[in-house]
């Protein structure tokens, strides 16, 4: 871990609401350069509703998000994705009628057309299996390599910090090891900065640098992996019998 | 190549899918014999059921007919009618019994799938198909006026109102088949095109080709208008507002007396030029210009070729735009808003750009309405366009650019064959009008093609982008593919 003088990402004291009812209740985060941090929590306790308020929908009722230095609270969503932030949404939300390669030409929208060919080649690297179905439509690809492919696309726009929300979801043990394996590459080789959002707690906790808990949109605990791995209450309420 | 030969592999297994699942849809699979029998002794059971049912219901509705007469009303039986309908609806339900609802291999499964192939396996026979369509629509006026002279005006005029409606159905395609948004007032674009031109030429005497960027920039105008508050709107939100959309513009055009003349129209419009000639009988027109011998037909082709031009523009703009970034922004958006957003693009502008776009088209179609007819009306905006130019979208496959083509020739040329269906009034009385029950047979049609088709008559999607190193994919990636 790099001790970076700012971070990259600071959410502090947010709190979204849908309606009148409250998701997030005060929130404070950061997220450093060349960081993995990771939240986990049970379904409901707001992890998604903290996503999509960093990418700015729904907005925060209070509280500021600063990016790079850059205060993003009140920017709308394409102008965020703008400055380097990419987001792998929670259900993959592939593009199922267009092929593999739209897909990830989709997600190069940002980025200058001539980084294409070398961005094509560097995801393929990553997972080969995309290569292989590149002219497939997405909706015909498995769970798995659906995945992958909504990791891919949110990389071809040469993110500085990539968003990921619930890779693990509904995939079998063995892509989950994959994917988290392929996320530790990007974060060791390229210095790529993660802000994973998951229910899989063992596997996010021993992939990430630092963690937090979240509980009905309150964070209540944090530190690095290892120790919320240790952790009695940790333990208890998202490990036992979850371990793979 | 190796990814292709995979995806003609996915496709292909599909049909033969629906064929191994053929025993399991039908009844239990019954031994030949006596299950045969039985089968068609309860075939013809339910047949005479839904006979008995026909005539109990059509005894009033088509066995009795009420006329006005001098004294009041009359009752004056129907009873070749009524018989003739029981037994087409006996006939009809036998033969869907024995060879769909109750057959060991329903007919219609093997259809589908033979109909699904078609375009999937044949690639290369599509394309040609397309080139050989384009080049029949450019021979087609003397085509039409060498094998039916006596014909010609009338089908050089259907042939001018298929293009038309190819090329509105084009222009929702955008919005409907790329962008996804469901408009079910594009007619109010065509109102604002014809409308445009016409008042124009009323008012400032400005010509056809004059008119016809202005008309299209004004319905593309309107399009943004329309475009903003409909912005957070999706699905059948979007749709209530677009008909509310292209109501508010017709109900405009007839109440606003002073300016657009109200419910009487706008008549005189000008008829188009070629370079300044007109098509008429004077010393500088046309025919005296060329040395022809005057005849009406040369106008009607002129019409033909400017409006297979304009469609043909449409259809280029929209293939060349699905290319570039913009038309594929907007089939990411039809797909999935969401995703599109969290990956930068700005999903409101997109939304704008592809009703402005849409939109144009259909002003540059109606200015061209306008200057065909001569005489525009309210009454040509109803929501009937809509809903007709929708259907020839949706029947053709949403986004397919030649499915547009077959089902407007379908719908359209299929509305002027009712008129020669004459033989019909000797069955149903000498009252009955083919042509009545075009709604009805739209309806069916619909249907039908929903339960087969039900993503449209040309299903398939052709990708907008493919790797040009194609080799490099190859063999590899063959050997890893079949590991999974």
């Amino acid at each position: 871990m790099r001790a970076a003088a700012e971070p990259l990402l600071s959410v502090r004291g947010v709190e979204t609401y849908y309606g009148n009812i409250v998701a997030l209740r005060g929130v404070d985060l950061e997220v450093s350069r060349g960081e993995i941090v990771t939240m986990i929590g049970a379904n409901g306790a707001g992890k998604s509703t903290l996503m999509m308020t960093i990418c700015g929908d729904p907005k925060p009722r209070s509280g500021q998000i600063l990016y790079d230095g850059t205060d993003i609270t009140a920017m709308p969503t394409h102008e965020i994705m703008q400055l380097g932030i990419a987001q792998s949404p929670e259900g993959r939300r592939i593009f199922p009628r267009m092929t593999v390669m739209e897909n990830l030409q989709m997600g190069a929208s940002l980025v200058d057309p001539n980084h294409f060919e070398d961005d094509l080649k560097r995801v393929s690297e990553l997972f080969p299996r995309l290569k292989e179905r590149l002219h497939q439509r997405g909706g015909t690809l498995s769970g798995g390599e659906q995945q992958m492919l909504a990791i891919a696309r949110a990389l071809m726009g040469r993110p500085k910090l990539l968003l990921l929300d619930e890779p693990s979801l509904g995939l079998a043990p063995l892509i989950v090891k994959q994917i988290f394996e392929t996320i530790r590459e990007l974060n060791e080789n390229e210095g790529l900065t993660v802000f994973l959002v998951e229910q899989n707690a063992f596997h996010a906790l021993k992939l990430a640098h630092r963690g937090y808990v979240m509980v009905n949109g309150n964070i209540t605990m944090s530190g690095t992996g290892a120790e919320l791995l240790k952790r009695e209450e940790v333990r208890a309420a998202y490990l036992e019998g979850g371990r793979h | 190549m190796a990814s292709s030969t995979t995806g003609v592999k996915v496709s292909g297994k599909k049909p033969a899918g629906d064929q191994a699942e053929t025993p399991s849809r039908g009844h239990a699979p019954s031994p030949a014999g006596p299950g045969g029998g039985s089968r068609f002794q309860g075939s013809l059971r339910d047949a005479a059921t839904a006979a008995f049912v026909a005539g109990v219901l059509g005894f009033f509705f088509i066995g009795l007919r009420t006329d006005i007469a001098p004294g009041g009303l009359d009752i004056k039986a129907r009873w070749t009618a009524w018989i003739v309908s029981i037994l087409v609806v006996f006939a009809g339900r036998l033969a869907l019994n024995l060879f769909v609802f109750k057959a060991e291999r329903p007919v219609t499964l093997g259809l589908a799938a033979q109909l699904s192939g078609v375009g999937e396996t044949l690639p290369g026979l599509s394309k040609w198909l397309v080139r050989l369509l384009l080049v029949f629509a450019l021979v087609l006026p003397f085509f039409l006026m060498t094998v039916f002279p006596s014909k010609q005006r009338q089908f050089i005029d259907l042939a001018i109102l298929i293009m038309t409606y190819i090329m509105l159905g084009w222009g929702l395609n955008i919005v409907v088949g790329l962008a996804g948004l469901l408009d079910l007032g594009y007619v109010a674009f065509y109102a604002v095109g014809a409308y445009s031109f016409a008042l124009l030429s009323q008012y400032f005497d400005f010509g056809f080709w004059m008119a016809l960027p202005l008309a299209g920039l004004l319905a593309a105008f309107w399009g943004v208008i329309l475009g903003f508050p409909v912005l957070r709107l999706r699905g059948d939100y979007l749709a209530i507002v677009t008909l509310a959309f292209g109501e508010i513009i017709r109900i405009v055009l007839l109440n606003w007396y002073q300016f657009t003349n109200g419910p009487d129209g706008i008549s005189g419009i000008p008829k188009p030029t070629l370079f300044g000639l007109e098509f008429s009988r004077s010393e500088d027109g046309f025919a005296a210009f060329f040395g022809l011998e005057y005849a009406p037909i040369h106008r009607f082709i002129y019409l033909y070729y400017i409006i297979l031009a304009l469609a043909l523009i449409t259809n280029v703009v929209t293939i060349r735009l699905r290319r570039l970034p913009i038309g594929r922004a907007w089939e990411a958006l039809r797909e999935d808003e969401i995703a599109c957003r969290s990956l930068g693009i700005n999903t409101r502008n997109t939304k704008l750009t592809a009703f402005a776009i849409g939109a144009m088209f259909g002003g540059f179609a109606g200015s061209f309405f306008a200057t065909r007819q001569g005489f525009i009306s309210p009454e040509s905006f109803s929501f009937i366009e809509s809903a007709m130019i929708l259907a020839i979208v949706v029947l053709g496959g949403l986004g397919s650019q030649i499915g547009v083509v077959v089902a407007s020739v379908a719908m359209i040329g299929g509305i002027e064959m009712l008129r020669n269906l004459g033989f019909l009034t000797q069955i149903f009385g000498s009252g009955f009008d083919p042509v009545q029950y075009r709604m009805l047979i739209f309806g069916l049609a619909m249907v039908l093609i929903m339960v087969w088709k039900p993503r449209g008559l040309v299903s398939t999607r052709e990708p907008t982008a493919v790797l040009k190193e194609k080799k490099r994919i190859g063999a590899e990636a063959v050997a890893q593919g079949e590991g999974h």
